[in-house]
């Protein structure tokens, strides 16, 4: 399992990370550790699904694209039917299904924000039903401060 | 924090291959600009350039760790949703965003009859019994404010692919 030095990894490291000709180096002189080390550990933790990436993390909407949460209500005897043809469109990034009678819950990733309203038409015409589209107004980001 | 104010500086094709190259993550290796900037044919110098220009307007959230919740033991996490006045909704956005257990909170729109919540906040806890005693949290914090909620578990992920630009 994690040691300290893991976890302080972890709690460190989600932001940060330098911009320069040595990072590793940079950021494992901070943790104490050699810059070997600091790579080693990132590499068995990639490994073992405890992080899910190390690097930049992106902002999809800065990038010029749309991005967009979508729920739908589908009957269970259909829902099988209609995950697989949600799921079937590049543009849904990940489906949920959920407990609740809106219980399909999928994200939106488009190459423009206009092509977000044309994806939810497409979908409700292949699958017969609604979709709520619930983009984001406003978000509320802190993000460091995931501890471990 | 708002995204609103800010123009988008629009990318050129190095900085797209730039993102295209990285988004997946950064090479494990001593000096990782270089190798991206070695498989882009362009420089490190140049590469290291455009990410801190990227950082700073905000095309790229951080550099560093992005922790799985779900393989580090936080197994309950569940999708609150609330109905608060539209002219609190900010304030509370931030205050119930900042709480430790809450990885992301959004302010989106409802649709009456049906739903209608407006504030959407991701709780974190190692069960569903801890993330029902963290949303107690915020049932106190915003009280008479509170106009209804409920608690959306995940049962099962049916596509996970994460979101990406086409290289």
């Amino acid at each position: 399992m994690m040691d300290s030095v893991d976890r302080a990894i972890i709690n460190r490291l989600q932001g940060g990370f330098p911009v320069s000709d040595h990072p590793y180096r940079e950021a494992a002189d901070h943790l104490g550790i050699s810059e070997a080390e600091l790579i080693q550990r990132l590499e068995q933790m990639l490994e073992k699904r405890q992080l899910s990436r190390f690097g930049p993390l992106y902002n999809a909407e800065r990038l010029g694209g749309g991005l967009s949460l979508c729920a739908m209500s589908i009957p269970e005897e259909d829902f099988e039917r209609v995950a697989e043809q949600v799921n079937a469109f590049s543009e849904v990034a990940h489906n949920y299904a959920r407990d609740h009678r809106l219980n399909m819950w999928f994200v939106l990733a488009t190459e423009t924000p206009t092509r977000i309203e044309s994806v939810l038409a497409e979908i409700e015409d292949v699958t017969g039903y609604r979709v709520y589209n619930m983009p984001k107004k406003e978000e509320f980001f802190v993000g460091l401060k995931f501890e471990v | 924090m708002s995204d609103k104010g800010i123009t988008t500086q629009p990318l050129d094709d190095l900085d797209r291959r730039i993102v295209v190259a990285t988004q997946g993550g950064l090479p494990l290796v001593p000096e990782p600009y270089e190798q991206v900037a070695q498989a882009l044919d362009s420089t490190a110098d140049e590469v290291m350039r455009r990410m801190r220009r990227m950082l700073e307007s905000g095309i790229i959230r951080r550099i560093g760790a992005v922790p799985n919740h779900y393989t580090l033991g936080f197994k309950g996490n569940g999708m609150t949703v609330w109905d608060v006045p539209d002219d609190k909704v900010q304030e509370y956005g931030r205050k119930i965003g900042a709480l430790d257990f809450v990885s992301h909170a959004y302010h989106r729109p409802r649709h009456l009859p049906e739903w209608h919540y407006n504030l959407f906040a991701m709780v974190h806890g190692r069960d569903r019994d801890e993330v029902m005693e963290k949303t107690k949290v915020i049932v106190e914090l915003l009280g008479k404010d509170n106009r209804g909620h409920e608690v959306l578990f995940s049962s099962r992920i049916l596509k996970k692919t994460g979101m990406r630009i086409p290289g």
